[in-house]
Parts: C-alpha cells; structure tokens; sequence
C-alpha cells in the first residue's frame, strides 16, 4: 500500500519544491515587504525606498557579475578588492572630469576580470583560488594607490551620479536596472549568453560541440570585473570619498548571497537574471527591517545565515529531482 | 567465522562460489565461480561490463556480495574492505598508480612498513633497500625522488614492486600494461614468472591477447556478468576467445541480419575522400592510425576494447592531442586542429559518452539542438529566435525526435531520443563527415533502428560515417568497409564481401601484435576449402589448429545480400587479416 501511495506524495512534494525554487524568492519579497508595511507605515515612504534603493544598487550590480560566473561553475571573490581598486582610482582622475575616471576604473575592473579569467580560462586554476588571490592582491594594490586615508571626492558629477534622482528612483538605481535590464537580454538572447550557460552546465560536451570556451569564461570575468568597478565608482559618487582600505569589504559575499538566494544554482548552468535581482532586494530589504526594528546586528547577521542556509537547500533539491 | 570443510575446490589458493551481485537492480554478477590456484597466472577478460572488475572488487573486499562466498586457501572469509583484504595476502594493482605521487620513490615503496631506528625511520636503510628492490623490476631511478617525477611505466613498476613487497599470495593486476613501453612489459612478464616461482597466484586482466597467451596459464572469459568459460589457455584458440568475448559463435548464419541498415553498399563517389587522416599518433594509445573515408560511405572501426577506436575519433577531431598525423577534409589539410575547427571544416563526432560530453542536461531540445549552430543563427551575436526554431521543428520533425515540447529539458528525455537530439545537432550544421562513437549504445531497439536508418539514409545523401561500435552485427551491417584496430595500430582492412561477422572475428583474434610480424604477407592458404572459408581452420604458425571451430562446414553468409550468392565457390579469397599493414 505505501508503495502505491508514495509516489503521488513525493509528486507533490517534488512539485512544491520546484514552485519554491521558481517562484519562492519573489513571494518571500512580497511577504516581506507586506510584513514590513504592516509593522510600519511609513516604510513605504519614498523616502525610505529611496535610501534602499541607494543602498541596494551596488549589490545589485555586482550580483550580477556574479550570477553570471556562477552561471558558469565558478566563483569570483575578487569583485569587492575590484570595487576598492575602482574607488582608489577615481580621485586620482576626478579632476579630469566623471567620464575620465570612470572610463579608468572601467578598464581596470576589466583587466582584474581578464586577469582572473585567464587563470580559470588557461592555467585551469580553480575559480575560488584564482579569485581569492586576486581579492587579496587587488585590495592590496587599492591601497598603495590611494595611500592610507580616505580622500574626499568634489567633483560633482560624480557627486550627481551618486545622490541625484529621476523620477523619485535614484540614478544609481537606474544605472543597476538598466544593466540588470541588459544581463537578462545577454543571458536569453544572445549567442554569447546561450554558449555561457552550456559550458556551466556540461562543459566538456560545450568544447566537442565547438563551444569557445575559453573566450566565453575570459568574457564573463571581465564583465564580472567592469559591474564590479561600476559598482566601486557609484559607492565613491555616493559616499563622497574614496576610502579603498573599506570600501566594497564583503562585497563579495552579499553578492554570492544575492544570487543564491534568487536560485540560480552555484553548480552552474542556469542564470537566473530576475532571481538575482528579488534576491538583492530581498536581502537589503530584510537587513532594513531588522535594523529598523532595532534588531541588534549580530540578530541580523544569524538571520541572514538561515536564510542563505535555506535558499542553498532548495536550490540543491531540483538537482536530486 | 565458520571453518569450512575443504572443498573440491581446495586446490585453490583462492576461490569464489555462487557470487551473485547487483547494483540497483542491475545484475553485474551472477552465481561467478572462479577458482585461481598457487602459481597460477590466470587471465581474467571480457568486453566492458562483462563484470571483470566487480568481481575483482568482490575479492578484494571493495564491494561484498549478495550471495556466494570467497575463500582464501579454504578459509571461508569476508573481507570488509581492501585492507583486510591486503591483510590476507590479496594485493591488487590498478590501473591508475594509488601511491603518493608527492613522497619519494623510496617512501612510496616502503609506505607504513617503513625500516625504523630508536623509533625514527631509518632513511638512509630505507633509501638504500629501495634503490635495490626496484633494480631487480629494471626500474634505476633516483629513490629519494617525488614519485611523480617518474614516468608512469616506472611508477607502474614502483606500485608493482609495493604490491609484492608485502606478502602477498595473490596478486591482481588490472590492466598492468595499459602505459607501459614495450620494454617495460617485457620487465613485468620477468616479474610475473618471478612470482610464479615463488608460489604466487597472480590474475591478470588484460584485453591484450597476446599479453595473455605470452604470459598466462589459464584464462577466464567473462561476458554479461556471468563466467562463459574457464580452462588452459595453451590449446585455446584465439578466435575461440574472441567469440566467447564477444558472445558470437563464428558461423552464426544469417541471410538477413537484424539492424535496420538497408543492406546495400552505397554507392561509391570518385575521387577524393571527404576525410583522409594519416599516421595518427597519441603516446600510449595510437600508433600511426590511418583512415579514409568518401563522401556516400560508411567506414566501420572494428577492435576490441581499448583497441583505440574513440581515440581515433578524437584525434581526429582534435578533441586528443595527437603527436603526429595530420587530417585532410575534402584534401585541404587541417591545421591546428580542435573540435571548433573541425566542425568547422564539416567533420563532426557524436561522442560515445552520451552523458558526460553530449547532452547539456539541464538545456531544452530547443537549446541543445542549435548549440553547435548558434553562431549561423545570430546576428551580431544575438539569436534569430525564428531560425532557431525553424530548424528545431524541422530536426524535431525528421528525426522523430520525442519530447513534449522543445522547451523541454533534454536530460528527461530517453537515451535514445538524446541520442537523436545530438545527431540533430550535428545535421543542422550540413557536415561532410560525421563520426559516431556506439551511436546506438545504451538506447532502446525501436530508437536503435531509427538511428541505423538514419545513418544509411545519410551515407545515401553522400555524407561519410565513420561507425564505430561494439556491436558486430552493427558493424558489419552498416559499414561498407571495416578498418580493423588493434592496440592503436592498424591491422587490418575488411571491404566487399569479406565484410562478416567472421572475417572481422578471424582478424581481430589474428592480428599479428607487432608492425613487423604484419609486414610479410602471406599467399593465400591452399588448405583453405572453397566452401568453407572459415578462417578458424585455416592454420596459424602460433597456435595449433586442431581445435574444429563451431559448426564450420556450414560456412559463414556474408550479411551482405547484394551479392546474395557469397563467394563463388572455388574462388579463394585472400584472407582479410592479412592485407595488414604497419
């Protein structure tokens, strides 16, 4: 009797586990921000979306740096040290104006991201390790460049770029739509995005099909490193100074977190664009809150630990079917 | 633990009764016998999956059986894992060298039984006692080297060296040879006989048949996870040993044999072949391959196991290294090969891994079909998604692809509809040449047949195939002409009517072993009888042929119906083996 009824039951089982990971992460956002409305009003204040959204579009654009090497089986820690190296670029170039420094710390966050992909590419080095020597050599670079202290930032376009809004939406708001806007149609539409998530998912059989696989991983570290340096020069505009020793620290992880908990899965072979994007918002969202709410940091943090925790469970349920 | 009565079997220093042993419902064993005596080198051989290496797991304690029992010199034992087993007196060699390629040659040697002094080890003894045991295995190196400074014949040599120091009763050697030299293999059979003397039982797996009958006493055949045959090997015949293998008895008549390929032989196109690979040469795998293949023609690999026929496909294609031999498509040589350039160029190969480096499981029909495609369907890099489709519908369509939609995963599909699915691949892409690794393995039999179809209709269309598969009837139905490997060498060509289920069995257990043996063709036997062909009789200088093959008076049918009357009788044919060359 059980024999005939197990199956049924692990059916819908199976079913509900792939609704979660589908839809899951957008529901909890709904969730959470009714809960949030509910325990306060005036949450929902412009004003109050506002600051998020600030806070929130950095994340998000190196999120999706990062969705996109996940995409691929690999990892790149070396975004936050990138963000640092962008930061310690802009004083030296702001007098030239915010297109100068920005196209610096642009190119820069590219050769780190061709840099780490050329280890990963063609001397095979693993992901994790190719990009943790990067993170730690980067942040140290930043930091002879920049020297010791945090130097303000005057130039005012970059101080426009980092506090200015259109439409009530900040522009650094607008800039992590746009890109996020971009990602989804490189990831659904493109040669590039299709070859991509191919080689996360089988990569051998991606090179006996002709697959360039190596131009591909190069790519997406690249691309992974110029979001990262976009993010660095938005947090300088933002923050008015240029402080490299502190600037983009853990970056790396809010990311990771991000996008596992928009269930793409970190065994690569699915990027989920949309998914990153709830997962960004999802956690600055449920950081406010607590913090709001008085919820002490250390709270917050242990929190945030089950709710990676859960994401990582779900997302490794869809591979046991 | 019981004490058992010694059986019949008690001249056995090891024995295994009744072993029966599945995993997740798949039998690999059933009710094995094997009984291995002291100073004994037993062969132990059989096609993949014959269940060679689970019964050696089963006796070295890896897995534990469902039923029967192992008896080590009449004791009754159950090993729990490989160390016990070792304990007993089992030392087994693997394949891939299981030392620590970071510790000296000497540490590896005397690893956990190191020579010790007030309590420390005694390097210097150590070193010195190293240096001599592996001088008596022909291996001089430096001892007080990282093992993996060596190459892998000698490490081979070291792990050999290992497995005797401690004492063993039994040694069970997988695959020894597989990256040895020549000259190495020579060493090993001096340590093997070495062993012998010394009472040593050793089981020695190997698909090389000259391997075995240069070395072995006795031999056991292995096919479908059941023993098929036990006995000395001195007197067997090597075509004998080839069908047991392959599970073919030699004049199994067929007017008509079962595969779907239309028995006709395509039509030949003049000139110029589509794919011409010359002298392909991988260390270790492939030495001086060549191959042609015409445009319309469907060209078999025949060999055994590991006779290099994936590796040919490869090599071909770029996906293996090759150390020399170049690839000429449509006569424009290839330079630089890779499997993009390839492609490229219209020479496409469908793996025989389907799993592993096919199919992108968890991509749609859709995805998995255009893969290769993708740059001629986009547009400044973006994907023409009504292209796209076109093609898949029409590939869908074709080749009966089914699935309930191409946005479903291809990983849910059956083997044989992902077989289809990478076959569409390819096609869309027009290829001149497509080579296809066990195209039907693993797939169900209506799948199998689509499959068969659909390569004869491509051959008709004027594409080359190049088939390569295990199946013999396979082979010999759909190929025009059969290349016949052996340990990465050709050693012969079957074509017209000599290309049978026989004719491929006779070269494949005859094939001289090295170059020079292949070079001095023979005239054709007189002793041969028209009527009967059959290669089995026909005497070879190494083995005695008295042994009367199977049913040989009826003659094997050449599957081919073209020529519905076979040979005429009284014309002799010249014997296929034998227009070998090096």
């Amino acid at each position: 009797m059980t024999s005939l009824t197990w199956p049924g039951a692990a059916l819908d089982r199976g079913r509900l586990l792939r609704l979660l990971q589908e839809y899951g992460v957008y529901a909890a956002l709904v969730v959470l921000f009714a809960i949030a409305v509910g325990l306060d009003g005036s949450f929902v204040e412009m004003s109050n979306i506002r600051v998020q959204l600030f806070q929130v579009a950095p994340t998000l654009l190196v999120a999706l740096g990062m969705a996109l090497v996940i995409g691929t089986e690999g990892i790149d820690l070396s975004v936050g040290a990138t963000i640092a190296l962008a930061a310690s670029v802009v004083p030296l170039y702001a007098g030239y104006g915010l297109f100068a420094a920005l196209a610096m710390a642009l190119v820069l966050g590219a050769a780190t991201g061709a840099v780490g992909g050329a280890m990963v590419a063609f001397a095979r080095v693993q992901p994790i390790v190719a990009t943790l020597s990067l993170m730690i050599g980067v942040r140290g670079l930043a930091e002879i460049v920049n020297g010791n202290s945090a130097k303000p930032i005057t130039e005012s376009g970059l101080l426009d770029l980092g506090s200015r809004s259109i439409g009530g939406v900040p522009e650094m708001a607008w800039i992590a739509g746009v890109c996020a806007l971009l990602t989804g149609l490189l990831v659904r539409r493109t040669t590039f995005g299709r070859q991509l998530v191919a080689i996360g998912d089988n990569r051998q059989a991606s090179r006996l099909s002709g697959l360039p696989v190596r131009r591909v991983l190069i790519t997406v570290y690249v691309l992974s490193g110029v979001l990262a340096a976009l993010a660095g020069v938005l947090i300088v505009g933002h923050g008015a100074e240029a402080d490299p020793a502190n600037q983009g620290l853990n970056m790396e992880l809010d990311a990771i977190t991000a996008v596992v908990v928009g269930g793409t899965p970190l065994s690569g072979g699915r990027v989920r664009v949309l998914g990153t994007v709830a997962g960004a918002l999802f956690m600055q969202l449920i950081t406010a809150v607590l913090t709001q709410h008085n919820v002490h940091t250390s709270y917050t943090q242990i929190v945030e630990a089950a709710i990676i925790c859960f994401a990582v469970y779900a997302s490794q349920e869809r591979g046991t079917r | 633990m019981v004490q058992q009565e010694p059986g019949p079997g008690s001249d056995a220093i090891l024995e295994v009764a009744g072993v029966d042993k599945s995993f997740a419902g798949v039998h690999a064993l059933r009710e094995v016998d094997f009984h291995l005596r002291p100073a004994e080198v037993h062969a132990l051989i059989g096609e993949n999956g014959a269940g060679k290496s689970t019964l050696i797991k089963v006796m070295t304690g890896v897995h534990r059986p469902d039923a029967g029992t192992v008896r080590l010199a009449g004791r009754e034992r159950e090993f729990r894992n490989p160390l016990e087993a070792q304990a007993a007196g089992i030392s087994t060699i693997y394949q891939e060298v299981n030392l620590v390629p970071l510790m000296s040659v000497a540490r590896n040697l005397f690893l956990g039984r190191e020579p010790r002094r007030f309590g420390l080890v005694d390097t210097r003894r150590m070193n010195r006692e190293a240096a001599e045991v592996l001088g008596r295995f022909g291996v001089r190196v430096d001892v007080t080297r990282p093992l993996r400074t060596l190459g892998l014949g000698a490490q081979q040599m070291v792990a050999l060296a290992r497995a005797v120091q401690v004492e063993a009763r039994v040694v069970i050697m997988d695959e020894p040879t597989s990256s040895l030299e020549p000259k190495e293999v020579e060493t090993l059979f001096s340590v093997i006989r070495g062993l012998k003397e010394q009472g040593i039982a050793v089981v020695y797996v190997s698909h090389r048949l000259d391997e075995l009958y240069a070395v072995c006493d006795r031999v056991t055949v292995m096919r479908d996870g059941r023993v098929v045959h036990t006995g000395e090997i001195a007197g067997l015949e090597r075509l004998k040993l080839v069908s047991l293998m392959l599970g073919r008895e030699m004049s199994a008549v067929r007017d008509k044999g079962s595969t779907a390929f239309d028995s006709d032989s395509h039509e030949l196109r003049d000139g110029q072949p589509a794919l011409r690979a010359v002298d392909l040469t991988v260390r270790h795998r492939l030495h001086g391959v060549s191959v042609d293949v015409h445009p319309g023609e469907v060209v078999g690999l025949g060999g055994l196991l590991g006779a290099g026929r994936s590796e040919t496909a490869k090599a071909i294609i770029g996906a293996l290294a090759t150390e020399q031999g170049s690839v000429e498509v449509e006569g424009r040589a290839m330079h630089r090969r890779s499997p993009a350039s390839s492609i490229r160029a219209g020479v496409v190969m469908l793996p025989e891994d389907r799993k592993a480096e096919g199919v992108i499981p968890n991509l749609s029909v859709r995805e998995n079909i255009s893969l290769a495609a993708l740059p001629r369907l986009s547009r400044a890099g973006l994907v023409s998604q009504a292209k796209q489709d076109e093609i898949v519908t029409f590939f869908m369509k074709r080749l009966r692809i089914k699935a309930s939609g191409p946005d479903q995963k291809v990983g849910d599909l059956s083997g044989g509809n992902q077989q289809k699915v990478l076959l569409a691949r390819w096609l869309c892409l027009n290829p001149k040449v497509l080579l296809l690794d066990e195209p039907t393995r693993g797939i169900d039999v209506g799948a199998k047949a689509e499959v068969q179809g659909l390569v004869d209709e491509l051959a008709r269309d004027g594409l080359g195939v190049l088939l390569i598969s295990s199946d013999l009837e396979e082979l010999i139905e759909g190929s025009d002409r059969v290349v016949i490997l052996k340990d990465g060498r050709v050693v012969g060509h079957l074509a017209g009517d000599d290309v049978t289920e026989d004719g491929l069995l006779d070269a494949l257990a005859t094939a001289p072993e090295s170059p020079d043996l292949a070079a001095a063709p023979e005239p054709p036997d007189p002793a041969t009888t028209p009527e009967s062909p059959d290669p089995a009789e026909r005497p070879q200088p190494a083995e005695p042929a008295a042994q009367a093959a199977p049913a040989a008076s009826t003659g094997p049918q050449p599957a081919n119906p073209a020529d519905p009357a076979g040979p005429a009788p009284g014309e002799p044919r010249e014997h296929p083996a034998k227009e070998s060359q090096s």
